[in-house]
């Protein structure tokens, strides 16, 4: 689970992670009135989960108040386009208003799983700001990293040598290492899958900020932290994603126009894959589940028919212990209660097969039955683009 | 022969009592695994759909000389009830459970790695030999003896290309599902490891997915140790970068951990690579000459 930036900067001056000073407003006037309280310059953000915002016009400076509830003007509304964001771009809702900060140098700090070692690792850089990608990419030895032990944690002198690394010194030194110390206690306490300051600045009167600030959650220990879960802004994912999570169907809607529905993650990799194999575009990733029960199936039915791109649909399911019976008669309920009238192609194994598939058979619905996934697919594909022709 | 289960496996059910562990435990009794009971702490004593249950794995190691342990505890305490059964010098454990904390695997990895324990999963199918035992959620009934090695991070692709074999009447040795998370307690390389050693396995099927670079490590593995035939296929070739595929280790992130990049590298260890999931069956029967 993503959150925005405002909402994480306000975890991290819980934890004691100096952020600058700053609110969340959803119209100019609020803006206004944060800028009035702050004083002097300030920089008004677009509050949207994507990253290369500065660069779309979604970060703007202001030298006073009017100018901070011009810029709001601008920002909120605005459909932010970004390298991260759907090619529509994402509506901007909110914008956080901070006190400008006097930048003397842009570091980076994150924080993450490593999978290949099956711990937390930290990583820092001495070049942060918005180009940490071609940095990680060009010149790799510029990243240093500590990995936390994963029952003690981050020691103390890993604090330090990776505040050393970002070439601190001084009463920015000790800044930093607490700085690390806390951010490393959030990240843990509250179960982020990451962690990341870009940049982290040191500004011209010597202290260490979180100028931004990108905390995401490990959706599967949601279940203990109930305030991180009340973060969550659903504006910010596709609805059709949050109509499928309701379900426990696991949807990602794609640009093609051959619908999937599959159970499994793997099995539904795989079939996303043998369309496109077969010339074909899949719209859409759906894991209905290991159980596939019919009111499951009339869920995903529902969900897969209201993409207006979608011209065919094809289901694929391998279940053994799951009943193609049960499966017949959920398909066939799902396609006259909601009145599907696109092409259905049905590939099942698993037990009472012929019984599934005799009952599919006399539905007298327009269903195409499918030997295996290859024929299945190359079926769903010629369906699809005959309907589009 | 066969790799990690076989006859003489005695398995104890963690969270027996719930319904996913009473159903799959009865499952696998009826493949002919020797299901020794189960455990859920407050419940010992009783029995459950005819298994003994205990409060402590301990005790079943102890009065039944249980030797694997199958894991379907809740998310929230199946990161513990892998390290009881460590702690209780079961020499392998099986997680089926979906959905656990990296933080607490994390955690429990590390511990395990002062046991002698082997953790397979979580988040996985769990093992089968066919003929001999059945351990985890897997059909058994689509499952032949033979010399084919199957392993994979994906549960029902699993199935899909057992499907495909013993329709080719090409039976399996052991087939291991590592699961679908970013921790796990067993790997490619461990399982290859143990393949290529199994005088049964004749190839090695190996079903890998998009994220993290754990395909990348098997290919160095099989270019520098492994003899027998590999055969591999990575799912989500068509997958975006940045969106997580259903399991928790399935993204592709900062570009790394593409369909791509993993097919290249098990390519040029010399494995020989399927483009579309519909032929797995028949290139492994064409490596092993059927």
């Amino acid at each position: 689970m993503k959150v925005h930036e405002h909402q994480a900067k306000v975890l991290l001056r819980e934890f004691g992670v100096p952020v600058p000073d700053g609110d969340v407003a959803e119209t100019p006037a609020r803006a206004r009135d944060i800028a009035q309280r702050l004083g002097g310059r300030v920089v008004v953000k677009a509050q949207v989960h994507a990253g290369g915002r500065g660069k779309a016009g979604g970060i703007k400076v202001a030298d006073d108040a009017g100018g901070a509830e011009a810029a709001a003007k601008q920002i909120l509304g605005m459909r932010l386009k970004t390298p991260q964001t759907p090619p529509e771009g994402i509506l901007v809702r909110s914008v956080w208003v901070e006190q400008a900060s006097a930048i003397e140098g842009e570091l980076y700090l994150s924080m993450t799983l490593d999978r290949a070692r099956s711990t937390h690792v930290v990583m820092a850089s001495e070049s942060g700001g918005m180009d940490i990608e071609a940095v990680a990419e060009r010149t790799p030895e510029k990243i240093i990293r500590e990995w936390a032990h994963p029952a003690l944690g981050l020691a103390d002198f890993q604090t330090r040598r990776l505040a050393f690394g970002l070439g601190l010194a001084g009463a920015a030194f000790k800044q930093g290492v607490t700085l690390i110390r806390q951010l490393f206690r959030l990240y843990l306490a509250k179960d982020c899958s990451l962690a990341e300051i870009n940049p982290l600045v040191l500004t011209k009167d010597g202290r260490v900020l979180a100028l931004d600030a990108k905390l995401n959650f490990d959706d599967n220990a949601l279940y203990r932290h109930p305030d991180v879960v009340a973060l969550r802004d659903i504006h910010e994912e596709d609805p059709l994603d949050v109509e499928a999570s309701k379900y426990g169907l696991n949807y990602i809607k794609l640009d093609g126009n051959v619908a999937c529905m599959v159970n499994g993650a793997g099995l539904a990799m795989a079939t996303m894959d043998i369309v496109k194999l077969s010339g074909g575009e899949p719209a859409n990733f759906l894991d209905v589940g290991g159980g596939a029960s019919p009111e499951q199936i009339e869920n995903a039915f529902r969900i897969l028919s209201s993409d207006p791109a979608v011209k065919a649909i094809f289901i694929n399911v391998f279940g053994g212990i799951l009943r193609v019976d049960r499966l017949a008669q959920g398909v066939i309920s799902a396609v006259r209660t909601l009145g599907v009238t696109l092409p259905v192609v049905l590939r099942a194994e698993g037990t009472n097969v012929e019984q599934g598939k005799q009952m599919l058979a006399d539905s007298g619905l327009p269903l195409v039955m499918a030997e295996d996934m290859g024929a299945g697919a190359r079926k769903a594909v010629e369906l699809a683009n005959r309907t589009s022709a | 022969m066969s790799i990690l289960v076989d006859r003489t496996t005695r398995v104890v059910v963690q969270g027996i009592t719930g319904k996913e562990g009473a159903f799959h435990a009865a499952r696998c009794k009826e493949y002919g695994t020797t299901v020794v009971g189960g455990v859920t702490p407050g419940k010992g004593g009783t029995t459950h759909e005819g298994f003994a249950v205990w409060n402590t794995v301990e005790e079943a190691v102890r009065q039944e000389g249980a030797n694997c342990a199958l894991i379907f505890v809740p998310p929230a305490a199946a990161a513990d009830a892998i390290m009881e059964a460590a702690a209780a010098g079961v020499p392998l454990v099986i997680g089926i459970t979906e959905g656990i904390p990296v933080a607490d695997m994390v955690r429990a990895k590390h511990y395990l790695a002062s046991t002698s324990s082997r953790l397979i999963g979580p988040n996985c199918p769990g093992v089968i030999t066919p003929g001999q035992a059945k351990i985890g959620i897997m059909p058994g009934h689509i499952h032949r003896v033979g010399p084919g090695g199957v392993v994979s991070r994906s549960g029902t692709l699993t199935y899909e290309v057992v499907g495909q074999l013993s329709a080719r009447g090409i039976g399996q040795s052991t087939c291991v599902g590592i699961g679908g998370d970013p921790v796990n307690g067993t790997s490619f390389v461990d399982v290859l490891r143990l393949f290529n050693a199994d005088p049964e396995t004749r190839a090695i099927m190996m079903i890998g997915e998009i994220g993290g670079t754990a395909e990348e490590d098997a290919a160095a593995f099989i270019e520098a140790s492994v003899t027998k035939p590999v055969v591999g296929f990575i799912c989500g070739q068509t997958a975006p970068p940045g969106r997580r595929m259903g399991h928790a280790g399935a993204i592709i992130a900062g570009g790394k951990g593409t369909a791509a990049e993993k097919m290249k590298a098990l390519e040029a260890a010399g494995a020989t690579l399927v483009r579309s999931p519909a032929d797995m069956g028949a290139t492994v029967g064409k490596v092993i000459g059927r």
